[in-house]
């Protein structure tokens, strides 16, 4: 099998890449086709499990050497013990799920560290769309029309941060990026990140709570 | 690449087998064959498990056997370059203990009194089939196992041997296959063990110098083989379709194609295989409990601490051993903190599905045990 470079990995996944320690165990929530998961696999020897709907998909990251179990993500994290990871990764996923607290809640329990990324729905484009055609957006994160699209939860960064406290947890890392969705490359947004990062990628952690 | 059945005996007092029920089995012959070459470290072996039905003979054809020209079980599975590379691993299939297909079971001689075992023959468990396994890959010079594989029964066998001889198991793929029976498999089993108990001919399992009781054999591989099929792959093959027939007969002639096959299939079986040893397996098929050390020694939660890979399989239209129960699995082995991998393979022919060439499972297979390092 052919080695993807690290500048072969798409840009937002790279990013993520970057936070990973070598050797980590890490859990790939909606892994796709593993693209991500091999990679660290060949570049930072993970021990590394993905969790894929989609039977040909898992089928395919089976086939490649990779762990990967098919079924739906919010069965499937119930059953590890307690802090089986150290990273899981939910990647372009989260704006998919139908309980996305009580997701977030269970990973706090089997993993130490958490890397979420989605599309940021208050990018210029977006807002831009809503205000001057009045219909819902589309551009190339959010490609579906409102009667086909999987993704059933909008999602800013803004929204991110405060959600992410709600739910008991503290934001380590955060990375705004502007990228289109297969481009190798992208840039980091530092300034009006809300405004103009196509998409957010966030490290989080269980917020310590000082035992009383 | 051709292949011939070998036989390994053990007779020696201190290696006799001590069965799980407690009670010694002496002499103990296992019949075998295998593929490709074992590498000097002895750590490329595959250890194929058979299904209940099933022998050690998994692909190929016999070298020594014209008349026998049939290739092994899954053929489309095991040789060179295929999903299970003989080029690269190598391969051993057992008869199963208790079968009558080369090994020892109740149609086998008992050495003390001369005669088959018939019902004299102890009541043997899949760890039994395990352990008398064991003892052959010791003698092959087999040290560690790539991977063992098997579907529906021999998944069970490859459980066992994850539980039992960690240290020795690299890689599992169970298929098709559950960690123990439901009621319902229960129950079909005991319906195709009564149709052999209550054939006159059976008389107890005393029948090896008389005519035996086919019938009832026949009878309980029917019912055994619409639990392997399923709703959908009965429809496509057969729906209503009449057997050489334009009208129905109105008397009790095999009128639908279904009931003219079932009965082909039961009698084709009841000339093959001996009606006993369909006793004492799907006995031992029942007793099978890794979920729990209620009722057995060992559970999946021995596993605790040991780091072996599995890749568990199921099929969409298995309702023998259906997905819930794949997942079942999959569950315990995450909560011991396995590495597993699970897929369920879209196909509409029931829980035999693992035995229909399917390049899929192939490919599967074949990633699975390329993406395991050597240890």
């Amino acid at each position: 099998m052919e080695l993807k470079t690290p500048e072969q990995l798409r840009f937002d996944l790279s990013i993520i890449a970057s936070w990973i320690k070598p050797g980590s165990r890490v859990l790939d929530l909606g892994c796709g086709h593993g693209d991500l998961l091999d990679w660290l696999k060949k570049h930072k020897g993970i021990q590394g499990t993905g969790i894929e709907q989609d039977k040909e998909k898992a089928a395919g990251c089976i086939s490649r050497g990779l762990s990967v179990l098919q079924g739906d993500l919010k069965d499937e994290v119930l059953d590890y013990p307690d802090g089986c990871f150290d990273v899981v990764i939910l990647s372009q996923t989260l704006q998919q799920v139908y309980q996305p607290d009580v997701l977030l809640k269970s990973l706090a329990r089997i993993g130490e560290q958490v890397i979420v990324s989605f599309p940021n729905f208050s990018h210029y484009s977006i807002r831009l769309q809503l205000l001057f055609r009045g219909q819902a957006p589309k551009n190339r994160q959010l490609p579906y029309s409102w009667y086909d699209t999987p993704n059933i939860r909008v999602i800013t960064l803004a929204d991110f941060r405060k959600f992410s406290k709600n739910v008991g947890y503290t934001i380590v890392k955060e990375c705004a990026i502007n990228s289109h969705d297969q481009d190798r490359n992208g840039t980091i947004v530092s300034l009006f990140s809300n405004l103009l990062a196509t998409y957010g990628v966030f490290l989080i952690e269980k917020t310590q709570t000082v035992s009383k | 690449m051709k292949v011939s059945k070998k036989y390994y005996t053990c007779d020696s007092q201190e290696k006799c087998q001590i069965l799980e029920s407690g009670l010694q089995l002496s002499p103990v012959t296992i019949a075998y064959e295998t593929f490709g070459k074992l590498n000097s470290d002895g750590n490329n072996a595959i250890l194929i498990c058979h299904a209940f039905s099933g022998d050690s003979h998994v692909a190929s054809v016999y070298e020594d056997a014209p008349e026998d020209t049939a290739p092994g079980w899954w053929d489309f599975m095991v040789g060179p370059t295929k999903g299970i590379d003989t080029d690269i691993y190598f391969v051993v299939c057992c008869n199963i203990l208790g079968s009558c297909m080369g090994s020892t079971g109740p149609g086998s001689i008992n050495p003390a009194t001369k005669k088959p075992y018939g019902l004299d023959f102890p009541m043997v468990t899949i760890g039994d089939m395990v352990n008398s396994q064991k003892q052959v890959l010791d003698y092959l010079g087999v040290k560690k196992l790539h991977s063992v594989i098997g579907g529906s029964v021999g998944g069970m066998q490859a459980l066992e041997w994850c539980v039992r001889y960690p240290e020795m198991i690299r890689s599992a793929i169970p298929i098709a296959t559950t960690m123990r029976h439901s009621a319902l498999a229960i129950a079909f089993n005991e319906v195709a063990r009564q149709a052999i108990m209550v054939d006159p001919h059976w008389n107890k399992g005393d029948y090896y110098h008389n005519p035996g009781p086919d019938l009832g054999l026949a009878v309980a591989r029917m019912i055994g083989h619409v639990t392997y099929l399923s709703d959908e792959a009965m429809r496509r093959k057969f729906g209503r379709k009449l057997q050489d027939k334009e009208d129905f007969s109105f008397n009790f002639e095999a009128n639908f194609q279904v009931e003219s096959y079932l009965r082909y299939q039961g009698s084709k079986f009841a000339k093959r295989f001996d009606a006993n040893s369909v006793l004492y397996i799907t006995k031992a098929a029942d007793y099978f409990d890794l979920a729990d050390n209620v009722n057995t020694e060992e559970s999946l939660q021995d596993l605790q601490g040991s780091h072996s890979k599995f890749l568990v399989i199921s099929y969409t239209s298995d309702w023998l051993y259906p997905t819930y129960q794949a997942k079942e699995l999959v569950q315990a082995l995450k909560r011991t903190g396995q590495d597993v991998s699970f897929c369920e393979i879209e196909a509409d022919c029931g829980h035999d599905a693992f035995l229909i060439p399917d390049p899929r499972l192939s490919k599967l297979i074949g990633g699975f045990l390329n993406g395991i390092e050597n240890s």
